[in-house]
């Protein structure tokens, strides 16, 4: 049976510029209906309809799960991007009608913590907006460390302080704050969890960290929220429906599967829940592996893509779909 | 019109009875004349009026009386309903799905009223009448979990989700097949599924929870499991195998119709919203031999089935010391006529 999410059919309520570069969305019902319940940290795919191309993007929502009259996404504008968040910023207006998938959550909290110590990156802030609201109702036990380029790009740093005061602690790139992570991790009570979502590089560093310090992996919890990569055009045939596609520069290759109608099954759209997972029949070039599914060993072997982030370049490939 | 619900009892005389209607709605499980393991999971939506998948929580005759049983197991052993502390959350996720669920299919028989958070539930067959505040335990008499699955038939079993595995950290298990929640709290999906024979070998599990940790919300999904039990009775449990083990021994071709019963599980399994958890329902139906051959279709097709099912699965199921004796009195009734495809009766 094939996996993937109910849709929901929305339409913008609200559309609020939060700084130069952040702008967030609300969406409700078209029925007046309630929304689903979700978890802090998940998500929903969008999906965008521009003229003839549709990118369908995952974003936190990052409202309390305790109101599901509406559900709210921020999106950082990405100028040199596949063009999906220029669209949001441009063209969404209050009154469009949208479809959104069902939320799914790949960034839970793990409820066993006697703490969570919450690490974010710039946009990377979306997914902790939820989870503090859905902690803080609760009586739970957190701190949030909030890494931003400046003041102004401190999207929700005021809201955030305000909510929970010093339980939010925040550190500018251009006053030269860091994070003492070392310090922060070596200071936690037994018993915490960590989670960090961010750019890769912070990922990365926090995870090589508590690593380092003697954190158990499965205290550590983490999200990236890489968006597909734009790249050079390349041609795929899909030996299984027969068909020979290609896919555009600003185009994923499940997008471009997608308008040619092959319907692999998808969560994330991010490289990260392994269902859009593709054998390679055949190839003569280059594959550019952008998703944290496959082993280092699969990505090696050539014989496995996931078409929501990766892509290639040379003669051909022939995939299983 | 609603349900007429049975007096009846699951231990000392049972005097459990399926009526007509409830013989015809029978989950019976084999859909060829043999059986082997399968990944055999499919969306849990709504099935045929009058079938049990007519809603998605089903409500039957036995209801009230399952309660009871329910009710005298726990007095006797309140452990067979744990919740780990950090599986509150979803125990209030579990009491809105049953709440809904039984209020959506029954409403002469279940009323739910939401004012934001003041919600309150009306329960007629049981007689419960509760205004209480979502979220908040002080309010109900049990946890929320407890509370609701003390008016839901079936087990639930409640899997925290983490690590990319599924942990047995909640559960209200008390009309089970021989196992133990005491047991298995706090396992993980392979150390609770480790006494299953031939499964592993087949990469069942792997498989099967590849699919499980995927499941999304607002898509559930269902399969149905079988084993036999010697007398209706709801608690075969390990604790209690003194109780009915030696039943086993008591089946004589004089008896077989009364005493032994198919016993089919519903399992399905949903993602909850606030928690991330899935809950695992375990809807036991109980079928005796007399009642099932009242169908020509599922006698022909069982005795087969029991006939040729493999010697390693007879012995984790328990049938080896009563099986020569059931296969010889269902023989009686297979004409060696070919039977139809699909589960339900002809």
């Amino acid at each position: 049976m094939s996996t993937g999410t109910t849709k929901l059919d929305v339409v913008v309520s609200d559309v609020v510029p939060v700084n130069e570069l952040v702008t967030r969305f609300h969406f409700r019902r078209r029925d007046g209906e309630l929304l689903p319940t979700f978890s802090g940290g998940a998500h929903v795919v969008v999906e965008m309809r521009d003229g003839d191309r549709t990118r369908l993007n995952p974003y936190s929502l990052m409202g309390s799960p305790l109101d599901t009259r509406e559900y709210t996404i921020s999106v950082r504008r990405d100028d040199v991007g596949r063009g999906g968040s220029l669209f949001m910023h441009r063209q969404v207006k209050p009154g469009l009608e949208m479809v959104i998938s069902y939320p799914v959550n790949l960034f839970s909290l793990d409820l066993r913590a006697k703490k969570h110590l919450m690490l974010a990156g710039g946009i990377g802030i979306t997914p902790f907006m939820a989870q503090t609201s859905q902690l803080a109702g609760a009586g739970g036990n957190f701190e949030l460390h909030y890494t931003c380029r400046t003041a102004s790009l401190g999207t929700y740093a005021d809201v955030l302080q305000q909510r929970y005061g010093n339980r939010v602690k925040l550190y500018h790139d251009d006053r030269e704050e860091r994070i003492d992570l070392d310090r922060l991790l070596s200071s936690q009570p037994l018993g915490t969890h960590l989670y960090v979502c961010g750019p890769a590089g912070m990922i990365n560093w926090v995870r090589d960290r508590a690593a380092a310090l003697g954190w158990p992996p499965e205290t550590v919890h983490f999200e990236h929220f890489a968006a597909p990569q734009p790249g050079a055009p390349f041609d795929v045939t899909l030996a299984v429906s027969g068909k020979t596609i290609r896919v555009d520069e600003q185009q994923s290759l499940l997008e471009a599967m997608e308008a040619a109608g092959v319907d692999p099954p998808y969560l994330c759209r991010g490289g990260v829940c392994g269902q859009c997972e593709t054998n390679v029949i055949s190839s003569d070039g280059k594959f550019i592996h952008n998703d944290h599914w496959l082993s280092e060993e699969d990505h090696r072997s050539g014989c496995k893509i996931m078409p929501c982030v990766s892509r290639f370049e040379g003669k051909s490939l022939v995939l299983e779909r | 019109m609603g349900i007429t619900f049975r007096k009846e009892t699951f231990r000392d005389d049972y005097t459990f009875r399926n009526s007509p209607e409830h013989i015809r709605r029978f989950p019976f499980p084999f859909n060829e004349d043999a059986y082997m393991y399968a990944v055999n999971i499919e969306p849990h939506v709504v099935g045929p009026k009058g079938s049990v998948l007519e809603n998605l929580i089903d409500v039957d005759e036995h209801y009230v009386a399952e309660m009871q049983d329910r009710a005298l197991v726990l007095a006797e052993d309140p452990l067979r309903c744990q919740s780990l502390p950090h599986m509150t959350l979803a125990g209030w996720d579990l009491l809105e799905l049953l709440m809904e669920q039984q209020a959506l299919g029954y409403p002469e028989h279940f009323t739910l009223e939401r004012n934001g958070d003041r919600w309150r539930w009306i329960n007629r067959p049981l007689g419960i009448d509760d205004t209480f505040t979502f979220g908040d335990t002080s309010t109900l008499p049990y946890g929320p979990m407890e509370y609701i699955t003390r008016q839901s038939q079936g087990d639930f079993c409640i899997l925290d989700q983490r690590d990319g595995n599924l942990w047995m950290d909640a559960g209200m298990v008390t009309t089970q097949a021989d196992w133990s929640l005491d047991f298995d709290i706090g396992m993980n999906f392979f150390e609770w599924h480790a006494p299953v024979p031939l499964a592993h070998e087949k990469g069942i599990f792997t498989r099967a929870l590849k699919f499980l940790t995927n499941i999304q919300q607002g898509k559930p999904a269902r399969r149905l499991n079988w084993t036999m039990t010697i007398n209706p009775r709801l608690d075969t449990s390990p604790e209690n195998y003194h109780k009915w083990g030696p039943d086993r021994a008591t089946v004589t071709p004089e008896n077989v119709g009364q005493k032994v019963h198919l016993r089919v599980e519903l399992q399905s399994f949903w993602r909850l919203p606030r928690s991330n958890a899935i809950v695992f329902p375990i809807r036991c139906y109980l079928i005796k031999m007399d009642e099932l051959v009242t169908q020509p279709k599922w006698a022909r097709r069982l005795h087969r089935v029991i006939r040729d099912l493999p010697e390693d699965l007879a012995t984790y199921k328990g049938l080896t010391r009563y099986r020569p004796t059931l296969v010889e009195w269902l023989s009686k009734l297979d004409d060696v006529s070919s039977t139809s495809p699909g589960f339900g009766p002809d």
